[in-house]
């Protein structure tokens, strides 16, 4: 448990120095959502009706980028590397790092919601399902963006890989986050709360077939 | 036979694709053929039966 | 010189699956009578029920042979996962393909958001190009490339339940659920077309994965060889 918050910690602390979030993901982010604005011709209605698609997929074309940043950084700085050759196991390796993309993506995502609340001009019904429904996206995007992170960490082309690789497998995830958010949002009748459990076994096995998977991967990394 | 077009388009697109794909994993494997030793091509039997056959 | 990638038991095999397939296109085209509702238009469900089933044994395949490849690390095993997931992938399109076809005149439209299969067969083939994609990526480390694919198969296997269940979930907002499978009548011909498809593809399975297993096996040999081939140039440089 220990090891897991130092790994953790590790990769905030690196995060705080190069302020990729904040200075690159977060700006792309809110772009993307006044993008989404124009298409929609500024229309409030359907700005608001839409607002739960819209806004995941601006969290995963955040990820992305995020993910990718993050893990180049880690393989040109040798982070990896020096990892490997330490004591800890890679399960918590993997954990660690979850946790510190989950932080960060969830941060990123209460900013973005302000914004999307105040640009998209969108009502919240039910604050409660809106937060944990969020805490379990980010989970299962955490999980399975630190798997894919790794795997495509030394690849030439990991610009384009990882998107094909990372996009289709979290298309469950997306369907479930908005579901979730269309009944917190009260954008449409539907019971947001059914598609918690979909988020969660998501999550869970990502979380689990992840960590086993990042040992296998790690001895290879370079 | 109604929709007779459909049901052609469908048959002959797909028999098309398994022709090309046929075709192109044959000749790969008949290049790849060429540079490895017919003792490593273990599918390569004595040679009694492929006598004759398959010389081109 | 020898060069085919055949044998004596694959040409045999191939005999044999050429004739089921003429014996499909004559059951499919003279012997099977229309159908009550579609008309001629059933006859293309002789090669699109087959090519989604054969889609789904090969994807399956390629995730326990993944499986097994990272357990027994025999690289025999990652030679069918490639083998079958090119196949697939191959089947996955057509299948698709064949399916816009049908459901042009049958459903009015050549692509339905509202069919659960069709879009998870069609997040299947986009998880599966990744895949393939990843294959293609030369790699300075052609271990390790091999285990990335080992584990991204395996997900995207283990996916197969999920996306079918989300976007059945999530499609079920407008609650009228158009039903996918029509309902085939079971006639006597028309239901041992049925079965004459599935053997064709069986056989088409596993005649196409032998071939490309041994173009995979062949790829495999020609990488030791020119890797033993410097080896032993660099030892005499060093000798002399």
């Amino acid at each position: 448990m220990k090891q897991i918050w130092q790994v953790c910690l590790k990769d905030l602390k690196v995060e705080l120095r190069s302020r990729i979030v904040i200075f690159q993901v977060l700006p792309f982010a809110v772009l993307t959502i006044i993008l989404f604005a124009f298409a929609f011709e500024a229309d409030r209605a359907a700005l608001r009706d839409y607002a739960p698609g819209l806004f995941w997929v601006t969290v995963l074309l955040a990820t992305f980028l995020f993910v990718l940043r993050s893990f180049s950084i880690e393989v040109e700085a040798g982070a990896i590397q020096s990892l490997r050759l330490s004591a800890v196991k890679p399960q918590y390796i993997f954990f660690g790092k979850a946790l510190a993309l989950f932080i960060g993506m969830f941060i990123l995502e209460v900013i973005l919601g302000v914004a999307t609340f105040f640009l998209y001009d969108v009502s919240v019904e039910s604050p409660s399902l809106l937060i944990v429904s969020a805490i379990l996206t980010t989970a299962a995007i955490a999980s399975a963006a630190t798997l894919y992170g790794i795997l495509s960490a030394n690849l030439k082309a990991r610009e384009t890989i990882l998107p094909l690789l990372m996009l289709p497998v979290l298309i469950p995830v997306f369907l479930g986050a908005i579901r979730a958010f269309d009944d917190a949002l009260g954008a449409v009748a539907v019971n947001g709360w059914a598609w918690l459990s979909v988020l969660g076994v998501f999550a869970f096995i990502y979380a689990v077939f992840g960590s086993f998977a990042f040992g296998e991967i790690l001895e290879e990394v370079e | 036979m109604s929709y007779i077009g459909y049901v052609l388009a469908g048959w002959l697109s797909t028999f098309l694709a398994f022709a090309t794909y046929i075709f192109f994993v044959l000749r790969r494997g008949r290049s790849y053929s060429a540079k490895v030793p017919e003792a490593r091509r273990r599918w390569i039997d004595s040679g009694s039966e492929n006598k004759g056959s398959n010389n081109d | 010189m020898n060069l085919s990638t055949g044998s004596y038991r694959t040409k045999i095999l191939g005999l044999v699956m050429a004739a089921s397939f003429i014996a499909l296109i004559i059951f499919a085209f003279w012997v099977s009578p229309n159908d009550d509702q579609q008309g001629g238009a059933v006859r293309l469900l002789y090669i699109h029920v087959p090519l989604a089933i054969s889609t789904y044994v090969c994807y399956i395949a390629c995730g326990i042979a993944s499986l097994v490849f990272l357990i027994k690390k025999k690289i025999w095993w990652d030679y069918i996962a490639l083998s079958t997931a090119e196949i697939g992938t191959i089947f996955c399109g057509l299948t698709l393909l064949t399916g816009a076809i049908w459901g042009r005149p049958i459903w009015n439209t050549w692509w339905e958001w509202g069919d659960v299969r069709l879009v998870t067969t069609l997040i299947l083939f986009l998880l599966f190009l990744g895949y393939l994609a990843l294959r293609a990526m030369p790699s300075s480390n052609p271990n390790a490339n091999v285990r990335r694919a080992a584990v991204v198969a395996i997900v995207a296997t283990i996916d197969i339940p999920i996306i079918n269940r989300s976007v059945e979930w999530w499609q079920n907002r407008t609650l009228h659920q158009r039903s996918t499978l029509v309902e085939l009548k079971i006639e006597d011909w028309t239901f041992f077309t049925l079965v004459l498809g599935f053997l064709a593809f069986g056989l088409l399975i596993i005649w196409l994965t032998i071939h490309r297993f041994r173009v995979a096996w062949l790829a495999g040999e020609i990488d030791s060889l020119e890797t033993e081939l410097a080896l032993k140039k660099r030892l005499e440089e060093s000798n002399i």
